[in-house]
């Protein structure tokens, strides 16, 4: 074979999927209303997953996460718009006959059935020979290392056995999409952070596309290829997890992801590629390195966030982007320092620090004054 | 040092004693109830069962004294017989009114179960105030007495009753049915009685039950009749054999229903064990046939006990 002698190519990886405005979605949510009574969960969405994403929707409780997932799953019928699945519309199409499967927040696991029964519950309703249904639940369970419990029954494992169980049984059915509940809720922070892995890993191999909801925006921000921010039954933004915390496009997302510093304040000059912003808060105007386009004189907020800010003893030469202020709090984190600084406004504004040095002798303290600066490409104007 | 071993000795003590005094009350506890059980339950059962060694006759009590003491000579003899227990087997009247208690109780606990479980489980489904005002519905009969229950079934059964009234009324039938003293009515009573015993057991074991499990059954691919077949069925057991307990031992020993609303050809051993009784005054043959129904009925309770342990 001359196989050997081909020098190894390296081959550029193509754009995601979700970047091409040429893609086919391989979910396609359309304009769905849902609602109990009175009450709208879910407003109008409309939400398009492609094929291998791992897709967060992220929000906080009643923010209508849930009944979008369960509308996808079928527990719930939307009261307006449809739902494609690889191009076919499961409006109806029962729980049953849909090629998706879910993992519940309670994991939902049959307490009366051992492990190995709960996974292959799945497989025997599609009526597999039980040499087949024997092979893949044996396959899944070496998959999630469960091989050695699989004769136990559910309340004689761990949480974190349980979690495992849940997954296996949920993607031995191989579903074209994997709806996950909350699926690292119930573990603690250091096998939550395994399981996130764990989760990413199993999702390329098995090239199963994932929708996941849940309320922790960093379990969002390390799983995701895209998210989901979901407010009050509406989706507010769509975006890779970068986006979503680099450029909000709303208050609301500004400040569920992450800690932001938002100052008010008045557009005073708008151009096409830069803007000033008075704000009673800082010292001096607010300067951004994009236009606004909006009518002079508006109210906006200008986001930024804790760690953009460089803290100084000196005053800063610069005009713009800076202020200055008191240390009223010092929070000694490890890897960072967090910082509350008063403004003269009494507006308190609170800025991260990484502590590079071992022991830096001149490490900010309470009611140092100090003097804070930031780049014009690193505040976000939101007008709403 | 010294002082502080003196006083962890002395904490150690007053730990010991408060376990005992912990061990005083639980041991209260349990035997106020087993005082109980052996006062009225187990003394009279081996009352019943020397009386049912002994022999009919005409005297006060109507049978013969186990011990015989001869004054004269100083010394006692024992009298058992065997021969209640031999007549009863010997006897086809006596098996055949075992079997039919059985057979009644069997079928009014199979239809309880049919009418109880669907009950049940829409109590459990529904939303927390209508559960309490269903609850106090299938509690409710208790309010009124039950011989006063049965006796209302009587006035709806009887060849004017309401029943038949409305059947005709109708037209669905145009001679009144002779509902009143046949099975059916005896099982009609069993099941219109017990239906709460039946229920509340089957509710508690159901309310308890997580209902993402059957969207999870769902989910995986079963319609909802297989889901429920293989998740709230199993999961239903223990509520099912409690119930069914409830149910079929204390109708197999039913003498009220049987003899108020069924006919003279129903057969059932609560009845038998009145006649003998108080019709045959035969203390002794009434006694065994007790003590024979209870060992019929340890075997299916140690049975669904088992089951039970299994489920769990």
């Amino acid at each position: 074979m001359s196989v050997s002698s081909v020098a190894p190519q390296i081959v550029p990886k193509a754009a995601p999927t979700w970047r091409q405005s040429t893609s086919e979605p391989f979910v396609r949510i359309e304009q769905i209303n849902k609602q109990f009574g009175e009450f709208t969960a879910v407003n109008n969405v409309s939400l398009d997953i492609y094929k291998n994403e791992l897709f967060c929707l992220l929000g906080g409780s009643g923010s209508g996460k849930s009944t979008l997932l369960r509308m996808l799953a079928g527990f719930e019928k939307p009261t307006s718009g449809r739902i494609l699945i690889d191009g076919v519309d499961m409006s109806n199409t029962p729980p049953w006959e849909r090629p998706v499967n879910m993992m519940f927040q309670s994991y939902a696991l049959f307490p009366h059935l051992s492990v190995e029964a709960n996974v292959a519950f799945g497989l025997k309703r599609e009526g597999l020979p039980s040499g087949e249904v024997k092979k893949r639940v044996a396959d899944i369970l070496d998959m999630v290392q469960l091989g050695h419990l699989a004769k136990r029954k559910p309340h004689m494992l761990s949480g974190g056995q349980r979690q495992r169980v849940a997954l296996a049984r949920s993607l031995v059915k191989r579903p074209k999409l994997l709806l996950l509940d909350e699926p690292l809720g119930a573990l603690d922070k250091k096998l939550r952070e395994e399981t996130q892995f764990e989760l990413m890993r199993l999702q390329e191999e098995l090239g199963i596309t994932f929708v996941v909801v849940t309320h922790d925006q960093e379990e969002a921000m390390t799983l995701a290829t895209r998210i989901g921010v979901m407010n009050n039954g509406v989706i507010v933004q769509t975006a890779e997890p970068h986006e979503v915390y680099e450029y909000p496009n709303n208050r609301f997302v500004a400040e569920f992801i992450g800690n932001v510093n938002l100052f008010e304040g008045t557009v005073v000059g708008d151009e096409r590629d830069s803007a000033s912003i008075h704000c009673a808060d800082t010292e001096n105007l607010i300067h951004v390195d994009h236009g606004i386009s909006c009518a002079p004189n508006q109210q906006v907020s200008v986001a930024i966030r804790p760690e953009k800010f460089r803290i100084t003893r000196e005053a800063p030469a610069s005009l713009v982007n800076t202020t200055q202020g008191i240390v009223t709090e010092v929070a000694y984190m490890g890897s960072q320092s967090i910082y509350k600084v008063r403004l003269p406004s009494g507006k308190e504004v609170r800025i991260t620090q990484p502590n590079v040095q071992r022991d830096a002798d001149d490490r900010f303290t309470w009611d140092d004054h100090v003097y804070l600066a930031w780049d014009a490409d690193s505040s976000v104007v939101l007008t709403s | 040092m010294m002082t502080t071993t003196a006083s962890s000795d002395s904490t150690r003590l007053s730990v010991i004693q408060r376990l005992r005094q912990i061990r005083l009350g639980r041991w209260c506890v349990i035997l106020i109830p087993m005082l109980w059980l052996a006062a009225f339950f187990f003394i009279p059962f081996l009352v019943v069962f020397k009386i049912s060694l002994a022999e009919a006759m005409i005297a006060v009590p109507p049978y013969s004294p186990l011990i015989e003491w001869d004054p004269s000579n100083a010394y006692a003899t024992l009298k058992v017989t065997f021969g209640n227990y031999l007549f009863l087997f010997e006897s086809r009247f006596y098996l055949d009114a075992y079997l039919s208690s059985l057979r009644i109780a069997a079928v009014s606990t199979f239809f309880t179960l049919l009418i109880g479980f669907p009950i049940a489980y829409l109590i459990a489904r529904s939303g927390p105030t209508q559960r309490t005002i269903l609850l106090a519905l299938v509690i409710l009969p208790f309010w009124t007495s039950f011989l006063l229950r049965v006796y209302a079934w009587m006035a709806l059964l009887k060849k004017n009753g309401l029943v038949n009234e409305a059947l005709m009324a109708i037209g669905l039938i145009d001679q009144p049915l002779q509902i009143l003293q046949t099975d059916f009515a005896v099982y009609l009573g069993i099941v219109y009685t017990y239906l709460p015993f039946m229920i509340l057991p089957l509710y508690t074991t159901l309310e308890k039950m997580d209902m993402s499990l059957i969207e999870a059954a769902q989910d995986l691919g079963a319609k909802p009749w297989r889901a429920f077949c293989l998740v709230t069925l199993p999961l239903a057991k223990p509520g099912i054999i409690a119930g069914c307990l409830l149910v079929f031992i204390p109708a197999v020993g039913e003498f009220v229903i049987p003899a108020l609303l069924g006919g003279s050809d129903t057969l059932m051993i609560g009845r038998v064990l009145w006649d003998e009784f108080f019709l045959n005054r035969d203390w002794p043959l009434a006694s065994a046939v007790a003590i024979i129904m209870l060992i019929v009925l340890v075997g299916p309770i140690m049975f669904m006990r088992n089951g039970n342990k299994e489920a769990m």
